[in-house]
């Protein structure tokens, strides 16, 4: 339960970090919160000979909502300082219902955004909240910039769109359209554990009350976060009854292929992942309707 | 390969220490093995268990899932700072005691760690919220209801002393 032997050095800057990483290549690792490196390196399956502690690089974390460019979410930005920011809460509230479910406060005062997005657990919430919310990943490498959607960042598991020598800086989520209700559920065995199955839903009504759009995504059922957002088209332009609701959950049942694990079977996780799917769009549809 | 080293500089319990460790030495062992303070638990060495929980700046971390050369130029709290050098505990320790908070006691000095940090930020929690913030730390003796009692004691107490 000891790391491999490697050679650490602390980025005085970004740009130091992205040349090291060019440097060094697939030897090397970046080193953030550490929370799923570290334990992973302790088991010894993962064993990068150069870690690139990117702690001290303060112009990659924190939050920016002036820019004009959405919510700009610095990769460095820990969980804990995304809980205790009630503005951008209120501009994204889907992480005031997905944090607390991240393992544990310890953890959640380590762990980074960025980290968890590159590491690409499809089991973690945030890679669906990505999904639903339509994030912007914004890569660097010393070679330049570029900006990839959310849907195409996650490619496999724990996989991602990540070049050799690039860093996840940035990630952007647009502000929420005016009439707009969210809700994020989960279900594990027990609390801060890796979900059974989680969802995030988001509701956007007109002004007579009808949906005009409609985003689904859900954690731990696929290899990568599962966009499900076309079970909802048959409700865009309707009112969201009980009936819609439910034909979108059973739609969600079929839609999904979990493959089941020690803590619950895959017919398990595809029933979980409908009553959730009902729940959450039923909250975040009267979310939507009283601007809660 | 020649081990990597790394000279840090760090405050444990207001105490400064220079040292050179090696750049895969965890933060839980330099505590342990480096320092001597041994108050510091090791339980699953992959940040589930909570026994090696200490402050990094004021904040519960697990010391396993850090590496001791990335708290070069930080303020470190464990156990050991947590009773007055005269020998009188510390509330929440205090509290422990009278409800017989623990037994086996190897999952206490974590517990510690994180509620005393809990308790400073959130002064009157509710039963539902102290169980909450002990969901990071296993114990195996007691079935938690005695710690819970416990924190809620150590927070009155902790109120009480307040001027």
């Amino acid at each position: 339960m000891k790391p491999a032997p490697f050679k650490y050095i602390a980025a005085s800057s970004l740009d130091h970090a992205l040349s090291l990483k060019a440097e060094y290549g697939d030897e090397a690792r970046f080193l953030a919160g550490g929370q799923s490196l570290i334990p992973a390196m302790n088991f010894r399956l993962a064993r990068p000979s150069v870690l690139i502690d990117i702690n001290g690089l303060k112009d990659v974390a924190g939050v920016d909502q002036t820019s004009g460019e959405g919510v700009r979410v610095g990769a460095l930005t820990r969980y804990r300082d995304l809980e205790r920011d009630s503005r951008f809460l209120a501009s994204c509230p889907l992480f005031a219902d997905a944090l607390p479910h991240i393992a544990h406060p310890q953890i959640r005062n380590r762990g980074t955004i960025g980290g968890n997005l590159s590491h690409a657990d499809p089991a973690s919430e945030l890679p669906a909240l990505a999904v639903a919310m339509e994030g912007r990943m914004r890569l660097k490498s010393s070679a330049g910039g570029r900006e990839v959607a959310a849907s195409e960042f996650f490619q496999g598991l724990l996989t991602t769109d990540l070049g050799v020598d690039e860093m996840l800086v940035e990630i952007a989520f647009p502000e929420p359209a005016p009439r707009t209700g969210t809700c994020f559920m989960e279900v594990a065995r027990r609390r801060g554990d890796f979900a059974l199955a989680g969802v995030a839903a988001i509701l956007t009504l007109d002004a007579e009350g009808r949906c005009a759009r409609a985003r689904l995504a859900l954690c731990g059922v696929g290899e990568t976060p599962v966009d499900a957002s076309e079970a909802l088209s048959s409700f865009v332009g309707q009112r969201c009854t009980d009936g819609a609701i439910e034909t979108a959950a059973a739609e969600v049942r079929k839609m999904i292929a979990p493959s089941g694990n020690v803590h619950g079977t895959a017919d398990y996780q595809r029933h979980i992942a409908g009553v959730l799917t009902q729940r959450a769009l039923t909250i975040a549809h009267q979310r939507a309707s009283h601007g809660a | 390969m020649a081990p990597d080293r790394h000279d840090i500089e760090l405050s444990v319990n207001s105490v400064s220490y220079r040292r050179g460790v090696e750049s895969r030495t965890l933060l839980s062992d330099f505590l342990r093995h480096d320092l001597l303070l041994a108050g510091t638990h090791v339980g699953c060495e992959h940040g589930v268990c909570g026994a090696c929980t200490v402050l990094l700046d004021g904040a519960p971390v697990r010391s396993c899932l850090m590496f001791a050369v990335q708290a070069n130029g930080h303020e470190l709290s464990t156990v050991e700072g947590l009773a007055t050098p005269a020998g009188e505990l510390h509330p929440v320790q205090q509290a422990m005691h009278d409800h017989h908070g623990l037994q086996c006691g190897y999952c206490t000095p974590g517990i510690l760690m994180t509620m005393t940090a809990f308790l400073k930020e959130n002064t009157q929690p509710s039963e539902d919220e102290v169980r909450e913030a002990l969901s990071g730390n296993l114990c195996r003796c007691t079935g938690y209801q005695n710690i819970v009692d416990a924190m809620l004691a150590a927070a009155q107490a902790m109120r009480a002393a307040r001027p």
